[in-house]
């Protein structure tokens, strides 16, 4: 038991679990202040409102799909040590890009032109995370506020470019992409399915989960995802070691944009009838990577379950709204996950410290440092 | 010249919650602690003072309500970047993920309680607070229609709390200590100052200044607030790293910055403006284009505190 709480792993396991806790507790709680009658039967939907039929099941992969993609762009970046809170605008200028090539590329063949469609997606996001890489690296700038100011300079950018490019005045958001840019459904829509209506299901919550192993395999199997963890550690000795800190801090950010970039094109590709609305709102799955990212530890895989997660209760707050309570709960329980995920830090010390008093008690009198190194045969 | 006027007027409607906010900012991040939530603080700020002239606009008179009305704003931002301060201060927390939770909680609390409450998230309000000519100031010529007609109380608050907001961090014994906290708060520490206790005042000032920035934004500007203060929040810390976290160059920041979004609000009603085409986006994205600029070329020699973002530890000392 001890080797099993001293393991890194767990330790953010266990507090990962710990931030969801409580995050359904607040939110069971502020649900009993607003309307005691409905609030058990109300988190009894959150709960299980994602799994009430299968078109709900279909549903949750549906919307964890970008919400994936940006996780996976947040826990990208952080594995170098840097935090993108930057993924609505690269989100923003992604699904752009994709909505643009899907609506006026259309000489293009169908599969070829949803992929051109994803590549321009790709490639704008990726430009929206090289500003703040290259600051970050040659400028000394703070990548969190550069983000947040490539951010509504993207927000701004995209409402300018629909309305000056593919501006639907009749629904007063862009056109909808082609078909022939749409992601196949590969037959989803046939088993998530409840009565006649199809979950909008597609074919990207498949490329989101290439993506998280694509990652995973960069991360923990290759020389460069090497690099990328060392400069995340300390930067002074991956660069004494000879690893070009500047080269991979830029390419961490590019990466992440991308995959922002990319979960921008997997939405508004979705053929669920999507344009790009003119807001003045940052796009809430850029944000909602963040929970993603630290709900999956910042490992790919792990974001891959979280963001399925977030989506499910997405799912089972909509459900709840047939009992007249806002769906907005589900934004606040996403909130208090995220504020307990930042205790992190001090729930690993408390229990190392648990399992250090453990072992103080068993090996007699020798220091606890040196306990710690024995790795808990005691 | 009344075109001159009226945009004078518009830009402060726009300037002064910036100020009042980023000034806040100001306060956090002098103390060592950065503060992002500045975003959802507005929110809640706003949400507070509004549902407050919502209920009590029947029962007292104009001005008086409005008073109250950002008192409780005030207490409301307090009371969030409580939260804040704990995270970031007690439990050493990532500050900007901390910041990031009160940003996604407040706009989806405050739609919550006001549907709750009283069924739709829109609180109305009868804006019936704005000044049309002050007193004896509003006759002066040229000044009189620039800066005392059409006004509101919170103007000449928001220039108030800049020049105290000046005073309490140059002119203090607490605006010492509080800077000293940001820049060494090991060597704070050493000479018996409570660093936690400093950062504690400098995130309750900030929430306390953008609660009531969050007011001071909707007041103007419409009759109802529908759960947003536009990015306000996030362009406040704009000006407040344009205005390089010195108190006058973050007057001058806000004022360039209400500036912008005043053209891109009002520019289809001046000649000039609408002869040069410029959409509307161009002058919005001006502010952060401009930051991003200005980080550039001052990022290698920021003016930043040097402590701002980490956790005081004391025995790191």
């Amino acid at each position: 038991m001890d080797k099993f709480l001293k393991k890194e792993g767990t330790a953010s396991f266990l507090s990962a679990v710990a931030a969801v806790i409580m995050g359904l507790l607040v939110g069971l709680i502020v649900l009993l202040v607003a309307s005691p009658s409905n609030a058990l039967a109300g988190f009894g939907m959150i709960l299980t409102g994602g799994f009430s039929d299968m078109k709900n099941v279909g549903q949750v992969l549906y919307y964890a799909t970008p919400i994936i993609m940006t996780g996976l762009s947040v826990a990208f970046a952080n594995k170098t040590g840097l935090f993108n809170i930057g993924g609505a605008g690269q989100y923003m200028v992604g699904a752009f890009a994709a909505v643009y090539v899907g609506v006026e590329w259309t000489f293009l063949p169908p599969v070829l032109h949803c992929i051109v469609a994803m590549i321009a997606a790709m490639i704008a996001g990726a430009i929206w995370g090289l500003v703040p890489g290259l600051m970050k690296a040659y400028c000394n700038v703070n990548e969190v506020i550069s983000c947040i100011m490539m951010n509504y300079i993207g927000l701004n950018l995209v409402n300018l470019l629909v309305r000056q490019t593919i501006f639907d005045s009749a629904r007063n958001q862009s056109y909808w992409p082609a078909d022939s840019a749409e992601l196949s459904k590969l037959g989803f829509d046939k088993i998530f399915v409840a009565g006649a209506t199809p979950s909008s299901v597609n074919a990207g919550i498949v490329l989101a989960v290439i993506a998280g192993i694509v990652m995973y395999i960069v991360i923990d199997r290759t020389k460069f995802g090497y690099e990328l963890k060392a400069c995340g550690l300390n930067r002074e000795a991956a660069r004494y070691a000879g690893i070009n800190e500047k080269r991979s801090i830029v390419l961490s950010m590019v990466i992440a944009g991308g995959l922002a970039g990319l979960g921008g094109a997997f939405y508004y590709l979705s053929g669920a009838g999507a344009g790009i609305a003119i807001t003045e709102e940052l796009a809430a799955e850029g944000f909602n990577g963040i929970p993603v990212a630290l709900l999956g530890m910042s490992n790919p895989i792990g974001s891959v379950f979280a963001g399925i997660f977030i989506s499910y209760l997405k799912v089972g707050g909509q459900a709840m709204q047939s009992l007249g309570l806002a769906p907005e709960i589900i934004d606040i329980i996403t909130s208090v996950i995220i504020y307990f995920a930042a205790f992190a830090l001090f729930f690993k010390l408390m229990l190392a410290k648990l399992s250090a008093g453990k072992q103080k008690t068993n090996a007699n009198a020798e220091p606890v440092s040196q306990n710690a190194k024995k790795g808990g045969t005691a | 010249m009344d075109i001159l006027y009226f945009v004078i007027q518009q830009m402060m409607y726009f300037s002064i919650p910036l100020l009042i906010v980023a000034l806040g900012g100001l306060f956090s991040e002098r103390s060592g602690v950065i503060n992002i939530a500045l975003e959802g603080t507005m929110v809640i700020g706003a949400f507070c003072g509004t549902f407050f002239i919502n209920q009590m606009q029947g029962v007292l008179p104009g001005q008086p309500v409005l008073i109250l009305a950002m008192l409780v704003s005030i207490v409301a931002g307090m009371i969030v970047s409580l939260v804040h301060a704990y995270a970031a201060i007690n439990m050493k927390a990532d500050q900007t993920i901390s910041g990031t939770a009160i940003n996604i909680f407040a706009p989806a609390f405050v739609i919550f309680v006001a549907r709750a409450i009283q069924g739709v998230q829109q609180v109305q309000f009868i804006n019936q607070f704005r000044v049309d000519s002050v007193p004896v100031l509003g006759s002066i010529p040229v000044i009189g229609p620039m800066f005392f007609q059409n006004a509101y109380i919170t103007t000449y608050i928001g220039v108030t709390i800049l020049v105290i907001s000046w005073l309490v961090l140059y002119k203090t014994r607490f605006g010492l200590r509080l800077r000293a906290c940001g820049e060494h708060p090991q060597a704070a520490d050493s000479v018996g100052i409570s660093v936690y206790k400093m950062r504690y005042a400098g995130v309750l000032i900030s929430g306390a200044l953008a609660g009531l920035g969050g007011l001071v934004f909707i007041i103007p500007i419409s009759t109802n607030f529908n759960a947003t203060v536009s990015g306000y929040g996030f362009l406040a810390l704009a000006v407040l790293i344009f205005g390089q976290w010195k108190p006058w160059k973050i007057a001058g920041a806000a004022v360039f910055f209400g500036l912008m979004k005043t053209i891109s609000a009002v520019y289809s009603g001046i000649p000039i403006l609408v002869g040069l085409g410029i959409p509307s986006n161009i002058y919005k994205m001006i502010p952060y284009v401009a930051t991003l600029i200005l980080l550039a070329f001052t990022g290698k020699n920021s003016q930043a505190p040097k402590a701002e973002g980490i956790p005081y530890d004391k025995g790191s000392r």
